[in-house]
């Protein structure tokens, strides 16, 4: 049993990591800025929660297990409400989603 | 195993910071920012099992809210130009 | 390992270094400040030094970031391109000065040396007999609180200074004037409003859960503050400066940062009454070690008050004085209202 616990957190770390790099990897080639906050949010909610779940597990039944937990419930809140933040700033501020390019005709470079 | 992860979330901020650095518009930077900030709650946790340091977690936590507010802080003033306007 | 991560960690910092001199757009430039405070946080958790990463975290990423925007909200975005003049004599004195520097290192000890002088004297005293003669588990609270009292009440009565230089430059108005209109479209926040209004009180739970735990674990007084001061901006952020300053109104902000350098000090004076030396806590009870404790608990309740007023006041402050203005785009010789100093010219009328 023990060895289940310690198998299932290395490889709830071991997933998260991997989303954590797709999502760094999808921050840098995706074209477009809208598209871009999918990858981020890719980071934060997949990546996190699977590392700090791998790490739950890895601490069993403590106060570390807690506070783990505490931070957990205060990321999934707040990343979200971040993300949506940052959208709406950005279509108020005149980018467009599905163009490539700010409405007042500042290009990417 | 932890160092695995820790390299992991090593890259992903690199990632990060260099779209921070590209970035071709600001909200480009204030995303790759956020992202940064939270991998570096990641990291501190991942760091805090590596040296068996629990109570290091509370930065975590810490930091965790101060990211949140920061970028909060950043989108009013950048977009609204203060709390109060409109 | 620890050498790889801490190559990585500085070879970041560097980068962020000359991104920061470069970057014309400010904005831009405070989100690289952010990185950079963040990336030294990082630095200082592979030190060991977890005080210091949590202080670094708060202070450097959080409020320095929040109080850079509000003075960006009141100037220009853009930085102005210097005029080009010879950079040779600046960039000879800068050469100079830091060769000399460096040759100054060349006889200091080695890094971590445990033969250096600084580790062999009051250093391992304080070490070894914190547990006995103190005993709270955090010997960086300890030190802090107790064996370095004094450097501790002068490190208060800099964040005081600090702020009442602040406030005899720019002060604090009493009123505040009126320039909102009423609102009748639906409010932009909603989402903001209703995440902010769960968070904010967690947040404040867990600045005096720093403030009365940090004899056990990295936090204290200063954190605390810090912490307690983000949640109450965080309040500001979402909901306007005029609930925020009916949360705290401006008449008990104005006295705090006092109060707090009082209670600190207060102590000192308790303990002189009782008969000890200034800041001696054994005079305060009978037990050696429950005085300690009585001792270190008043004295971070000072720290925290002041250290959170103070951060409070200057963001408000700051956000009074940038109230009205849009942020402008471009070069940056002002906004359409067309002043230079906005208390006088809303003062004078009333018309912004």
């Amino acid at each position: 049993m023990p060895l289940l616990i310690d198998l299932l957190s290395w490889a709830l770390i071991l997933v998260g990591g991997a989303f954590g790099v797709i999502g760094g990897i999808g921050l840098l080639r995706l074209p477009e800025f809208f598209s871009r906050i999918h990858a981020a949010s890719i980071t934060d909610s997949m990546c996190a929660p699977c590392i700090i779940a791998g790490l739950m597990l890895q601490s069993g039944l403590t106060l570390v297990t807690v506070k783990l937990a505490f931070l957990v419930v205060f990321l999934f809140l707040t990343s979200p409400t971040a993300s949506h933040a940052l959208a709406k700033a950005a279509l108020h501020g005149g980018m467009d989603p599905g163009r490539t390019r700010r409405l007042d005709g500042e290009a990417e470079s | 195993m932890i160092i695995a992860a820790i390299l992991a979330i090593m890259v992903t901020m690199a990632l990060a910071a260099t779209r921070a650095l590209l970035g071709h518009t600001v909200y480009d930077r204030i995303l790759a920012v956020n992202v940064f900030g939270t991998k570096t709650v990641l990291l501190i946790a991942a760091l805090a099992f590596l040296t068996g340091r629990p109570d290091v977690l509370d930065i975590a936590l810490a930091y965790a809210l101060i990211n949140f507010i920061g970028v909060i802080a950043v989108l009013r003033y950048f977009e609204y130009g203060g709390p109060d306007n409109d | 390992m620890d050498t790889v991560v801490d190559i990585l960690l500085l070879a970041f910092l560097a980068i962020c270094a000359i991104s920061i001199l470069r970057l014309r757009d400010l904005f831009a430039m405070t989100m690289m400040f952010g990185l950079f405070s963040l990336i030294s946080a990082g630095l200082f958790t592979t030190m060991d030094a977890p005080d210091v990463a949590f202080t670094e975290a708060a202070v450097g990423a959080g409020i320095s970031t929040i109080l850079i925007l509000a003075t960006l909200a009141q100037t220009s975005r853009r930085e102005q391109a210097t005029p080009a003049r010879s950079k040779l004599v600046p960039l000879a004195v800068v050469w100079v000065t830091g060769a000399v520097l460096i040759y100054g290192t060349a006889d200091l000890p080695a890094f971590g040396d445990p033969d250096a002088p600084v580790h062999n004297h009051v250093g391992p005293h304080y070490i070894q007999e914190s547990g006995k003669e103190i005993g709270i588990p955090n010997v960086v609270a300890s030190v802090l609180a107790s064996y370095r009292g004094y450097d501790t009440l002068g490190e208060v009565v800099v964040v005081f200074a600090a702020v009442v230089g602040v406030m005899s430059l720019l002060g604090l108005r009493r009123r505040p004037p009126g320039l909102r209109p009423a609102r009748g479209k639906p409010d932009p926040n909603d989402v903001l409003k209703v995440i902010a209004t769960m968070v904010v009180p967690v947040i404040l739970l867990f600045a005096l859960y720093v403030q009365f735990h940090g004899e056990y674990s990295p936090g204290g007084g200063f954190q605390a503050g810090v912490i307690f001061a983000a949640a109450i901006i965080l309040y500001a952020l979402v909901f306007g400066l005029d609930k925020a300053r009916q949360v705290i109104p401006p008449k008990v902000l104005n006295r705090l940062p006092a109060a707090g350098v009082l209670i600190y000090g207060g102590v000192g004076v308790v303990t002189l009454l009782l008969g000890g030396n200034f800041l001696e806590y054994y005079a305060l009870a009978e037990d050696a070690k429950t005085a300690q404790h009585m001792g270190i608990l008043f004295i971070e309740i000072g720290v925290g008050v002041t250290v959170a007023s103070v951060m409070l006041l200057i963001y408000f402050i700051f956000s009074e004085r940038g109230r009205g203005k849009r942020p402008d785009e471009g070069n940056g010789d002002g906004d359409g209202d067309g002043d230079g100093d906005g208390a006088l010219s809303r003062d004078e009328g009333g018309t912004a």
